[in-house]
């Protein structure tokens, strides 16, 4: 395990005070508007993302305590209802997908072994539309204007006759806004893992955790429009009175879910598949040995990816669609089972085959196992529609969700945090926080999401904001309120850890698991150049192999140590062989105003106030200009 | 005496309630799922079926439950070795790749299962789909914001809420909204069928034993959602044929003074503008036809239950017990209250 952090002996002083000059960013707080760094911006992300994840929380504490016992009055209907459509828009879009794709920019380009992403300033106009969209939608709710369709916002409840005011117009704006950083961000990582490799990077030798984000991204690219072409329809309905939804002029209200859903499955999986990707990353490193059927493993990655777009249906199996369409979705809803279930095999032959190492990370890798199981087997029984129609849109698939998304992307998504911070922060954290946290968060989110399988099964529909006495619902009701207590405490304690290993924790060793992906070969945290000499790689685990140090090590060629410039390496798509340096943007204001033009356009769109959103449209393509305006080459 | 004799049939039937060895303690969440039927005290549970479809899909839930358990079991045993004997210093990691191992363990054998219960699914589902032949009865149902407009297919009269159908016959429902979405859910007699707008949407019913079966909206339909519930009474056939024949019958006529002058206010007040009484000139149709309202199961779709107190409050103002409703508080002067109350509970 040995590391490459160190300056190759041989190549001096002098490119790592160029490398330097010309990367680091100085302490002003201009820089820290302009800065283009993936690593800042993963950051940022991680927090952002963590902080809307605290509101959406706060709001599901509401909710619960709601629910605590029959009829009880501490949410009026119409708070209740915005409460539950934020709490839901808001995990889905504003923390589940954002705070992944932080992980994905702050590790990306460390663990492929290149300077920056693809598109630097992109990276940051990605991030300042993320910010401003979660802004935009949860400055909605004090003002009692949040959305109230629920995060679907089926119509025709949410047209204009029947959900009148500002609330769903945040919800379809909010979503078109967002959707921009979304797809930006795809972009980008796409390009980045297909062309910015170090060379002999070739595909097989590429991290599971790399090619989760790339599958993911390309889901992302295709399943977005779905959602964004609802989302203008929508508004054009509400507006415009246009009628693609209105029954009475020939509209069809199915549509929507259609257009919803084809968007909405494979986006479980746009959540689900990196934090299956974090697990894949974090378990060679505490099995002491790489994962067991990589091959497989990415078959899995990409199948899932594949078929998850086949199966948007079975979210509309109740609504009276024939029944030969159902037999196909529920067939390809249960085919969906086997790549989760390749990799989770590979998981379980990796550990029973290795030397497991309890740490933090791992607990949270085995409680991530145990809830996604459990997750799965209830996923697979909605796939069969006659068992779909009894439970759907009842408190079981509430608790099959919530086991999926809770379990299936939070768990790796502490095991990311605990696993990582020594390489983001540089601080190494308390094991004893780490674990009083896992096991608060584990026993609570298990006491909180079981006992909603039983009130599903016993008749109590969701998205209700009061249940009457005396239908065998109370008592589960209670129990999962204090369930959720319990796992508030739990994640407050991982915030508690996170800032004490910020002020307390021991600096943390370069590589302190012994992971075997390149982000472990350079320092904790990373220079601002990620590597002074981007490494050759020859195998799958890099970092245990000696050939990617030697690459590193004296006598580099300058070819790899790019001093000279902004620089990083390009190189081909399929075997990362090398093409050529290629010239990285310098930081840029440019990204955070054309990311408030924006935010003028979507603002004026809410408010009918079209003048000003064509100003911000005018704003946003002059910086567009300015920012696409070739450079002149130097003569 | 009347209503409490009507009440007693409207309790659940005693059978369940006799298998019921109440809640079991909360503690052992885990251990109750293996005795789910028994902690469902008086839900209106899909464990507990009494129609055909019900039972049906509650057959696949215990199939499904069973291989789940199976499939659970094993892979704590992995994920348990592992923790058990795959620790410590002296654990040696063992090299190799067993892509085979992890090919048939992780997609072979799930995938015979998937086969298997696929098909097991399809029977099901087609049972689902085998509904009744064209001479059944048949109930129009539409969901408004938020209650059920009842009506029976060559009947004029319409009722609210509460659906009475005979026992041990398959019942066509047919499925309409006047709004937004709604869904149509009996935990115990059948799963969910959607009301969509501007289609027709078909279920049926076939109840295996009288009694009276909860049902409650299950799509997401704004404001008041949670208070969307609904009666399905099965009943012996002679006793439905009754039922049915006073649905086209007019209201009974007032036979106090008290309830003749609830009329009088009845019709001439605001009242008569939403809803109707068969037999009188109060016609409107915004709100639920009130023909039958003394003998309903409760006030505003399960909101409230039916006694003069809780009808005197709604009246005066739903918007209490039910904010948002379309119903807006009646300035119903003090004295008539009495007599619209005693007028409203005598039409049953």
């Amino acid at each position: 395990m040995s590391t490459v952090a160190e300056l190759p002996a041989g190549a001096g002083p002098a490119p790592a005070e160029q490398l330097a000059a010309r990367w680091e960013e100085p302490r002003t707080v201009r820089a820290w508007f302009t800065t283009v760094d993936h690593k800042r911006i993963g950051r940022r992300y991680l927090v952002t993302a963590s902080v809307f994840f605290g509101l959406a929380g706060v709001s599901a504490i509401l909710l619960r305590t709601q629910l605590a016992g029959p009829e009880a009055g501490l949410l009026s209907p119409q708070e209740y209802n915005q409460l539950f459509s934020m709490h839901g828009t808001a995990m889905i879009f504003l923390f589940a997908t954002p705070m992944l794709f932080g992980f994905g920019n702050f590790l990306v380009p460390l663990m492929i072994g290149a300077r920056d992403m693809a598109f630097p300033r992109l990276n940051a106009f990605g991030y300042w539309v993320f910010l401003f969209a979660g802004v935009f939608m949860w400055a909605s709710l004090p003002a009692g204007a949040a959305p109230n369709g629920g995060w679907f916002a089926y119509v025709p409840l949410t047209d204009e006759v029947n959900s009148p005011g500002l609330h769903l117009d945040v919800y379809t704006l909010g979503l078109l806004f967002l959707g921009i950083s979304t797809t930006a961000g795809a972009i980008n990582f796409i390009v980045t893992a297909l062309k910015l490799r170090a060379p002999g990077m070739s595909l097989n030798r590429v991290p599971i955790f790399v090619w989760a984000i790339v599958a993911t991204s390309f889901m992302v690219l295709f399943a977005l429009p779905a959602l964004n072409l609802d989302n203008g329809l929508l508004f054009l309905d509400r507006r415009f009175g246009t009628h693609f939804f209105d029954p009475e002029a020939g509209g069809n209200v199915l549509l929507w879910q259609h257009l919803f859903w084809i968007f909405g499955h494979p986006d479980v999986y746009i959540i689900v598949m990196p934090a299956l990707g974090i697990v894949s990353a974090v378990l060679p490193a505490f099995c002491r040995r790489g994962l067991v059927a990589y091959p497989l493993v990415v078959l899995g990655v990409v199948s899932i990816s594949i078929i998850s777009f086949g199966v948007w249906a079975h979210h509309m199996f109740a609504t009276g669609l024939p029944q030969l369409s159902l037999s196909f979705f529920s067939a390809a809803s249960s085919i969906i089972t086997i790549p989760s279930g390749l990799q989770l095999f590979a998981w379980l032959t990796t550990m029973l085959l290795g030397r497991l190492v309890m740490r933090a990370p791992l607990l949270f890798v085995i409680g991530f196992i145990v809830t996604f199981v459990i997750g799965g087997f209830t996923g697979a029984m909605f796939a069969l529609t006659a068992f779909d129609q009894q439970v759907t849109d009842s408190y079981f698939v509430v608790a099959h969700f919530h086991y999926v998304l809770f379990g299936g992307a939070v768990f790796p998504i502490l095991a990311a945090v605990y696993f990582w911070l020594p390489k983001i922060t540089g601080r190494m954290f308390s094991e004893r926080l780490a674990r009083w946290a896992f096991w608060l968060i584990f026993i609570g989110m298990n006491v909180t999401f079981f006992p909603m399988h039983l009130s599903g099964l016993f008749g109590m529909p969701r998205r209700v904001y009061t249940y009457p006495e005396g239908l065998g619902w109370d008592p589960w009701n209670l129990l999962a309120t204090l369930g959720s207590y319990i796992l508030a405490v739990g994640l407050l304690l991982v915030v508690v850890g996170v800032v004490h290993a910020l002020r307390r924790g021991k600096p943390a060793a370069d590589d302190p698991w012994g992971g075997d992906t390149l982000e472990w070969a350079t320092t904790s945290p990373p220079a601002p150049y990620n590597f002074p000499v981007l490494p050759e790689v020859h195998s799958l685990h890099p970092v245990w192999d000696p050939r990617t140090a030697e690459s590193v090590a004296a006598g580099a060629p300058e070819a790899r140590t790019l001093a000279e410039g902004r620089q990083t390496i390009r190189t081909s798509e399929l075997d990362a062989r090398y093409e050529q340096p290629i010239e990285m943007p310098e930081s840029s204001l440019r990204p955070l105003v054309a990311a408030t033009g924006l935010l003028v356009v979507f603002g004026g769109l809410l408010f009918d106030w079209y003048w000003v959103a064509a100003g911000g449209g005018l704003l946003l393509a002059l910086t567009m200009v300015g920012w696409l305006w070739p450079p002149a080459e130097p003569t | 005496m009347e209503k409490a004799e009507r009440r007693a049939t409207m309790e659940p039937t005693s059978g369940r309630t006799g298998r019921s060895p109440g809640h079991a303690p909360a503690i052992v969440v885990l251990i109750a799922t293996l005795v789910l039927t028994g902690c469902a005290g008086d839900a209106p549970s899909a464990l507990d079926p009494a129609g055909y479809g019900a039972r049906r899909v509650e057959g696949l839930w215990w199939l499904l439950f069973w291989i789940s358990v199976a499939v659970f079991a094993e892979v704590l045993l992995l994920l348990g070795w592992a923790l058990l004997f795959r620790r410590g210093e002296r654990t040696k990691v063992r090299r190799g790749d067993p892509v085979r191992f992890v090919a048939v363990a992780g997609a072979g054998i799930p995938l015979i299962i998937l086969v298997t219960v696929y098909g097991l699914g399809l029977r099901e589902l087609a049972a689902l789909g085998d509904g009744p032949d064209d001479s059944a009865t048949t109930v129009d149902v539409t969901g408004h914001k938020w209650w059920w407009e009842v009506r029976y297919a060559g009947r004029f009269g319409a009722t609210a809420n509460e659906i009475h159908i005979p026992v041990g016959e398959r019942v066509r429902v047919r499925l309409r909204t006047a709004d937004v979405l709604h869904s149509f859910w009996v935990p115990e007699l059948m799963p969910k069928t959607d009301l969509i707008a501007g289609e027709t949407t078909e279920t049926w019913l076939h109840a295996e034993r009288s009694g009276s079966y909860r049902g409650q909206c299950a799509e997401y339909c704004g404001l008041q959602h949670a208070h969307m519930g609904l009666r399905v009474v099965a009943q012996p056939r002679a006793e439905f044929d009754a039922w049915l024949a006073k649905l086209d019958a007019p209201a009974p006529e007032p036979r106090t003074e008290a309830q003749r002058l609830g009329q009088v206010a009845f019709t001439q007040g605001t009242c008569a503008a939403c809803h109707t009484v068969r037999g009188t000139t109060a016609n409107g149709t915004v709100g639920p036809d009130l023909s039958d309202v003394g003998a309903r199961w409760s006030l505003g779709a399960g909101t409230l239950p039916n006694d003069p107190g809780h009808l005197g409050g709604w009246i005066a103002n739903a918007q209490v017990s039910k904010p948002g409703n379309a119903m807006p508080p009646q300035p119903v002067p003090a004295a008539q209250l009495p007599n619209l109350i005693t007028y409203l509970e005598s039409l049953r």
